[in-house]
């Protein structure tokens, strides 16, 4: 390190050509007006890799190039899918394949529109994923709001059985499998797999305790179970076609080939783009003409999420890290679900936070003491501050009642709950407290935001339940 | 407001039979019910968990977790604004406010010509989008406040055509069971439940 | 072991025993814990309470109160963990008492007390909480929640029995997960989602379970009562005494409360080998009848053919006197005993002797023509936890869920649990049918046939051919003779002759009764050949020792032929019953809870009960009546006291040698009494069943839990629960006879005829009609013939 005071100048993306690039691996039919239907689909190249794997390969050898690929899970936890395939107890059967499409954390848009725009794509990847680890039924779990992802699906899914390719015998090999389309109706927290399993068993979603319940082994009832996300299993028709090796050469080493991110909040251009795994920055989204384009107004970062609500929010020291899971938990957030939300420097902190926390509070499953309890406690209490009726004690209170819910308030974080929801709402907490607290401050002494902030009307309500301040 | 109708019943026994377990087809079965009568009856909920094989109460305790499901009556269209962390930075309040005196109710309640339900939502996945509405779960993105009095004003003199069909209709097409079903799932999962 | 001797050489070291326990630290502390167990109970046995509020340790762990987290050394560092899900693990480190896992719990009960109402003055469960008091114990001294608590009508009724608030519910799932494990009733549920996440019911569909009362005890806030104790009592101006239930023949262990020398509430106790702590709605509230302002409390002898209360000595006499002049008209046959299966063993052994041996009469009997054949007790006797770890239950008798309750429940969790599969055969499918690996269905007179052909199947014999099986024998249907169920349980008994047997005999006592001599003597006759002769005049007197004929006897024709015949009617009872009314003396007796002495279950276990309250006015034990009546007949029996009955019980009875104050208190789940060896065996009679005409159907008749029985009906609280007698038929069958349900049909046997209602029912299986015995109002008893083999009925549409 140099002595130096002088801050190295940040580097600058706002020409065009001046971050590094990728094919497209699962958005290229996003911009084909029939890319979601069968004849648009086989067109531009589907099912060859379907084809290639059910007549020219073993399970084994799909899934050895899906290990080699090393791809990490894209729903959140960033898992490689092909080591949590290696999971499965040998010589226990019926297994299953259930696909996460109940896609929902805050900031998260990509799955919609893989299941929207790209259905077949997805079919594909599960069939191939099902012929690989031997699954004997697949379940497609689509988000309830997601009528069109729905729409889309069912007629894929018809036309996909029509044409052989999933059912008895698909494509005249021994292989069958059948793919059912099933839905939610409203809850976040059945993103999280075993929840997601007590949905599709017709439960409440509430999640199971891991151990003993990880879906591997003891999952859809009770049986091994592997839950991937969309993303991931759209990736695997291309994995097959090109190796898993042309995958892993993509991106960096430690967050391999191509992957999707959305950009939201206050950039020129949000959007939803497919880049380089590991080597991107957030700069280059945010600032490069091919991506965003550049912060609303010209103003500057004054925080942002890097992975959906859940994740500790970043600041403009964390500009120029490269969205590289191992290099981002460091830092002491995560990638989560590729969602990327930018707040400028006229958000209001408080506002922002109480409105995640308020999120995870609506959507505690109502499971766990701490998280039902805790999450709408802190929840109130923001919202107090808010309304002007902060107390001096409620910032030291907020940091209390998360320490509650996740001991130590660390990243990565502990709980005291089965899963993480609870320490999810504990993320904005930390973040903005420990970097705006003065904004806290300002509310409890002078009943508003600082200056030059915009507050949004905040007044009302979700789903029918009007809260109280 | 009733139990299932025989059509409806025809549909949600082919959805059952799909799953290696009848309980495992109670959320599509309780949409089919919110799309028959626009919101969840007690009668049409006690038909599905007779066609399960549940209690009432186990079904009851399911609809309940879940958001989309209503309870009671709401308007033909269910106008949702999200108010996610994407949305809120991009003024969902405004548009909900904006919302709330157009429709002279409060969020979370139907206008008295049962036209409307206006309700500020949790993330709807499309926050590059923001801010983002939906109808009936189709989405509209970008909504300025003009776009909403126009969204408004066409929803009420019908002339979106078949753009939202009534709450509680998700997908217009439905999965089959076609011909060349496998069912090896099921026939595998009822021999390892027969012990 | 150190002294222990062995004839190994001394230099070869002896094999150290294979070690079956694992060992773990609990706080810095050596244990021993048990495989398998969890690292909560361990924490237990080692001497470490570890604060708790969904766990129960009959139930699954869920895991969502978080109350008892613990830390657990992992191989990356301490954990945290709830130790109601951690199993344990050789080697295992528990730290309960870190400042970290301080920290935590006082963070949960914070929590849980947040949106907790302060109404504990007022609240049913103070002082007895589990909240409470581990807040106390546990918690961080003082709540730093300023917002506005959670609002709900306060409280709901969930059902007749039962009553929520939610306001003070903590979610802790005990009560939810008691009625879909335990109870198999999942009519309350959790219903919304995280902060309003609350339990209720389906809308307009009560939580209408026979073992709702548990959801009571289990919860572990004031958040369920229960109407017959709501603001009754504090729990700290109560007293209990152990004792046992004999409202049926299972014998679950409860406690009994009360304050003031009245009854205000029984608990279930945990007895392993018996009912785990469950008990059934019935067994639990009727103790209301014993408080019930129409008990008997002085002796009665009627005078102008009225009633009237007077003293004991004139009441004595008077029943001595009767006693005598039946003797003198007719010799000791002329008299008969019927009953005894309601009191204590003290009670039956005294009343044994009296009957036996001082009036030497042989007419003696405990059941009421609804039983089944003493030899029964004879049989190679299964324990309930034999039954309920058994390869195989087969079930031949009553409808468990009706009769037995808690029997159910234990038997339904071996079946849950996988580790059971039943074979049930029955007339009238029940509450164990859904259970049951299959259920075999047939016509009342035709079990023989069922049971022939179930053997010939290869599944079931193969299936009964492995592992242990515990046939579960008694009466499923009061419209037909014993003789086809015996003589079916003789036939399974010669296809697997290891199998045991466990009676399902529904009265409290009625085993210890059979066993300690209330059954016939040589030559003598049962009850419905006594009752028949009392009709004829060659029965003189009628001795009704807590039973009431009118009501129990399922040929109510023979029961009042029976009742009008008898010169002299005796009974000794604790509540005024349609038989009564036409003693000529009425004993008053105590009832349960009054008298302290022991019982005998269905399995023979010899457990105690204990009194909690004084006798009402003069009423005093069976056994000290029997005692007294024989002093009034000239015999001194010796028997000054529960202790000298007992005594004399074990001295005379060789099933109950190892009975004694000593070995009961040693043992509180009780001691086994041997199976009798005195008893006649059941001898498998031949059957002659008539073919059913086609036109006919056959009835079938049983119990339901609630009834017009004396105790349920004089308890407030359960009388209105009786169902009614209606008729039911399956939907096919009554379209047949041009009925719909809820009509008006008319019901002829050869015997009567009457008018029903009928209900449509797809449980009854075609051809038979099924109707519950001993309703409100009911007359099926009119219909049945004692003697006939079957009852079939004509139905027609008024």
């Amino acid at each position: 390190m140099s002595d130096a005071t002088v801050p190295p100048t940040p580097p600058d993306y706002t020409q065009p050509g001046r971050v590094p690039t990728g094919p497209k691996l699962i958005t290229t039919r996003f911009d084909q007006p029939d890319g979601y239907t069968y004849d648009g689909y086989v067109r531009t190249g589907g099912y060859t890799a379907l084809r290639k794997a059910l007549t020219e390969m073993t399970p084994e050898q799909v899934h050895q190039e899906v290990k080699t690929s090393e791809m990490q899970g894209r729903g959140g936890a960033g898992f490689p899918a092909g080591t949590k395939w290696g999971f499965l107890p040998p010589d226990v059967f019926p297994r299953y394949l259930v696909i996460n499409g109940d896609e929902s954390e805050p900031g998260t848009y990509k799955d919609r529109k893989l299941m929207e725009l790209d259905p077949h794509q997805l079919i594909e990847g599960v069939v191939i994923a099902a012929y690989a680890v031997r699954a004997a039924q697949a379940f497609l779990y689509v988000r309830g709001e997601m009528a069109l992802a729905q729409e889309r699906l069912a007629q894929a899914l018809n036309d996909a059985y029509a044409h052989n390719l999933i059912g008895r015998n698909i494509l005249g090999t021994d292989f069958s499998v059948d793919v059912v389309l099933t839905w939610g109706a409203g809850a976040y927290i059945v993103g999280e797999e075993t929840a997601l399993i007590e949905s599709l068993e017709g439960e409440r979603g509430m999640p199971r305790l891991k151990p003993p319940y990880f879906p591997a082994s003891k999952g859809l009832y009770l049986q091994p179970t592997i839950v991937n996300n969309v993303e991931t299993l759209s990736n695997v028709p291309w994995i097959v076609n090109q190796s898993g090796q042309a995958f892993h050469d993509l991106g960096a080493p430690t967050s391999t080939g191509m992957r999707i991110f959305a950009v939201s909040g206050h950039v020129n251009h949000p959007g939803v783009f497919e880049v380089p795994n590991g080597i991107t920055t957030f700069r280059m989204l945010f600032d490069a003409p091919e991506y965003c384009g550049g912060v609303r107004d010209g103003r500057s970062v004054k925080a942002f999420i890097p992975g959906g609500a859940s994740a500790m929010w970043f600041f403009d020291e964390h500009l120029d890290l490269p969205l590289d899971k191992p290099t981002i938990d460091k830092a002491g957030s995560m990638l989560g679900s590729g969602a990327i939300v930018v707040m400028d420097d006229t958000t209001d902190m408080v506002a922002a936070c109480w409105n995640v926390v308020n999120f995870f509070s609506r959507e505690s499953c109502g499971k766990c003491t701490p998280c039902r309890e805790g999450t709408t406690w802190l929840q109130r209490i923001l919202k107090r501050i808010l309304a002007g009726d902060g107390r001096p004690e409620d910032i030291d209170l907020l940091m209390d009642v998360s320490e509650s819910i996740s001991p130590g308030i660390a990243w990565p974080p502990r709980q005291t709950t089965i899963c993480p929801l609870g320490p999810s709402a504990v993320s904005p907490i930390a973040s903005a407290v420990r970097r705006f607290r003065h904004e806290f401050e300002h509310y409890i002494q002078h009943g508003r935001a600082v200056d030059g902030v915009v507050t949004p009307p905040i007044h009302g309500v979700h789903g029918g339940a009007r809260i109280h301040v | 407001m009733a139990r299932l109708t025989d059509a409806n019943v025809v549909v949600a026994k082919e959805i059952i039979a799909r799953f290696p377990r009848p309980k495992s087809a109670l959320i599509p079965l309780l949409h089919l019910a919110q799309e028959q009568d626009g919101f969840l009856a007690n009668d049409a909920m006690a038909h599905v968990a007779e066609l399960v094989g549940v209690t009432a109460a186990e079904v009851y305790g399911t609809a309940t977790f879940y958001e989309m499901f209503k309870f009671e009556r709401v308007g033909r269209y269910c106008l949702n604004v999200c108010t996610g962390i994407s949305c809120h930075l991009m003024g969902a309040w405004e548009l909900l406010e904006h919302a709330e005196e157009l429709l002279g109710v409060k969020a979370g309640s139907t206008t008295e010509d049962l036209l409307f339900t206006i309700e500020g939502v949790e993330c709807i996945a499309a926050c590059t989008e923001a801010p983002a509405v939906s109808v009936n779960h189709r989405y509209r993105y970008r909504v300025t406040p003009e776009d909403m009095d126009r969204l408004i004003d066409d929803l009420r003199h019908d002339r979106l055509g078949g753009e939202f069909p009534a709450h509680g209709v998700l997908a217009r097409v439905r999965q089959r069971t076609p011909d060349n079903w496998a069912g090896t799932g099921a026939a595998a999962q009822q021999a390892v439940d027969a012990r | 072991m150190s002294d222990v001797k062995t004839d190994a050489p001394a230099d070869a070291a002896p094999e150290p025993p294979k070690k079956t326990t694992l060992s773990i630290t609990v706080d810095g502390r050596a244990h021993e814990a048990q495989p398998g167990q969890l690292v909560i109970d361990a924490c237990e046995d080692a001497g470490t309470y570890v604060p708790r509020f969904c766990y129960h340790h009959r139930m699954n762990p869920v895991g969502m109160c978080r109350q008892c987290l613990v830390e657990v050394e992992g191989p990356r560092g301490p954990m945290m963990v709830v130790s109601c899900m951690t199993p344990v693990a050789e080697g295992q480190v528990v730290r309960t008492e870190t400042p970290g896992v301080k920290r935590a719990q006082e963070g949960v009960l914070e929590m849980l007390l947040a949106n907790h109402p302060l109404d504990c003055p007022v609240c049913d469960k103070g002082g007895e909480c589990p909240l409470q008091d581990q807040a106390f114990s546990h918690g961080p001294g003082e709540s730093r929640y300023v917002e506005e608590k959670r609002h709900y009508e306060k409280p709901i009724p969930i059902s007749d029995l039962v009553l929520l608030d939610r306001e003070r519910c903590i979610l802790c799932d005990r009560c939810t997960r008691f009625a879909d494990e335990v109870a198999g009733d999942k009519l309350i549920h959790f219903i919304s989602r995280g902060n309003a996440t609350q339990v209720n019911t389906f809308p307009d569909e009560p939580f209408a379970s026979y073992f709702s009362g548990n959801t009571v005890q289990i919860c572990p806030v004031g958040a369920l009562t229960a109407t017959p104790y709501r603001f009754k009592a504090r729990p700290w101006d109560l007293t209990q005494v152990e004792s046992t239930c004999t409202t049926c023949a299972v014998g679950c262990r409860i406690v009994v409360q009360g304050s003031r020398d009245q009854l205000l509430r029984y608990q279930g106790v945990d007895s392993d080998p018996v009912n785990w702590g469950w008990l059934c709605d019935r067994g639990r509230f009727n103790f209301e009848a014993v408080n019930s302002d129409q008990r008997l409390g002085t002796p009665l002898v009627r005078e102008q053919g009225e009633l009237r209360p007077t003293g004991w000595s004139e009441a004595l006499a008077r029943a001595a006197q009767l006693i005598r002049e039946a003797v003198d008209a007719g010799g000791p046959g002329s008299v008969a005993v019927l009953g005894g299966a309601r009191g204590t063993n003290e009670d039956a052994f005294a009343w044994a002797r009296l009957a036996h041996d001082v009036i030497g009469t042989p007419h003696v009997s405990a059941q009421l023509g609804d039983g089944m054949p003493v030899g029964l007790l004879a049989l190679n006797r299964a324990t309930i936890d034999e039954a309920a770890s058994a390869s195989t239950i087969v079930l031949l008798g009553p409808d468990l869920k009706e009769e037995l309750p808690v029997l159910y429940l234990r038997l339904r969790d071996a079946a849950e649990k996988r580790r059971s599969r039943i074979l049930e055969f029955t007339p009238k499918p029940g509450g164990m049918t859904r259970y049951a690996w299959k259920s075999i269905g047939y016509e009342p007179g035709t079990q023989v046939g069922a049971v022939h052909a179930a053997l010939a199947n290869d599944e079931i014999a193969q299936q009964l051919g492995a592992g242990n099986v515990v046939i579960v024998a008694g009466r499923a249907n009061l419209a037909e003779t014993s003789a086809a169920q015996v003589a079916a349980l003789g036939e399974l008994l010669a296809a697997v002759p290891g199998a045991k047997v466990l009676p399902a005999l529904r009265r409290g006592n009625v085993v210890g009764a059979v066993q300690l001599g209330m059954r016939p003597g040589k030559d003598g006759m049962d009850s419905r050949a006594a009752l028949a002769a009392a009709a004829d005049g060659t029965v003189e007197c009628l001795i009704l020792v807590g039973s009431d004929p009118l009501s129990d006897v399922p040929d109510a024709d023979l029961a009042r032929r029976a009742m009008a015949g008898a010169r002299r009617i005796i009974a000794v009872d604790a509540l005024p019953s349609p038989s009564t009314a036409l003693a000529d003396v009425v004993l008053a007796a105590a009832a349960f809870a009054e008298k302290s002495g022991t019982t005998t279950n269905l399995e023979g276990r010899v457990t105690t009960v204990g009194q909690k309250v004084t006798a009402r006015h003069t009423a005093r034990p069976d056994w000290m009546i029997a005692a007294q009546l024989a002093a009034a007949l000239g015999t001194d029996l010796g028997l000054e006291s529960e202790a000298d009955v007992l005594a004399a019980m074990a001295e005379l009875n060789d099933s109950y040698a190892e009975i004694s104050a000593a070995a009961l208190a040693a043992a509180p789940d009780g001691v086994l009494a041997h199976v009798p060896t005195t008893l006649d065996p059941i001898n498998p009679p031949t059957v002659a069943v008539p073919d059913r005409n086609s036109y006919d159907f056959r009835l079938v008749v049983s119990r339901k839990l609630y009834d017009a029985a004396v105790g349920t009906a004089h308890s407030p609280s359960l009388a209105h629960l009786a169902g009614g007698a209606t008729i039911h038929i399956h939907p096919a069958d009554l379209d047949r006879v041009g009925a719909a349900d809820g009509d008006s049909v008319k019901v002829t046997s050869k015997r009567a005829s009457g008018v029903f209602q009928a209900t449509s029912d797809t449980t009854v299986l075609r051809g038979t009609a099924w109707v519950p015995f001993n309703q409100p109002g009911g007359t099926v008893g009119e219909l049945i013939d004692a003697t006939a083999p079957v009852t079939d009925i004509r139905i027609e549409n008024l």
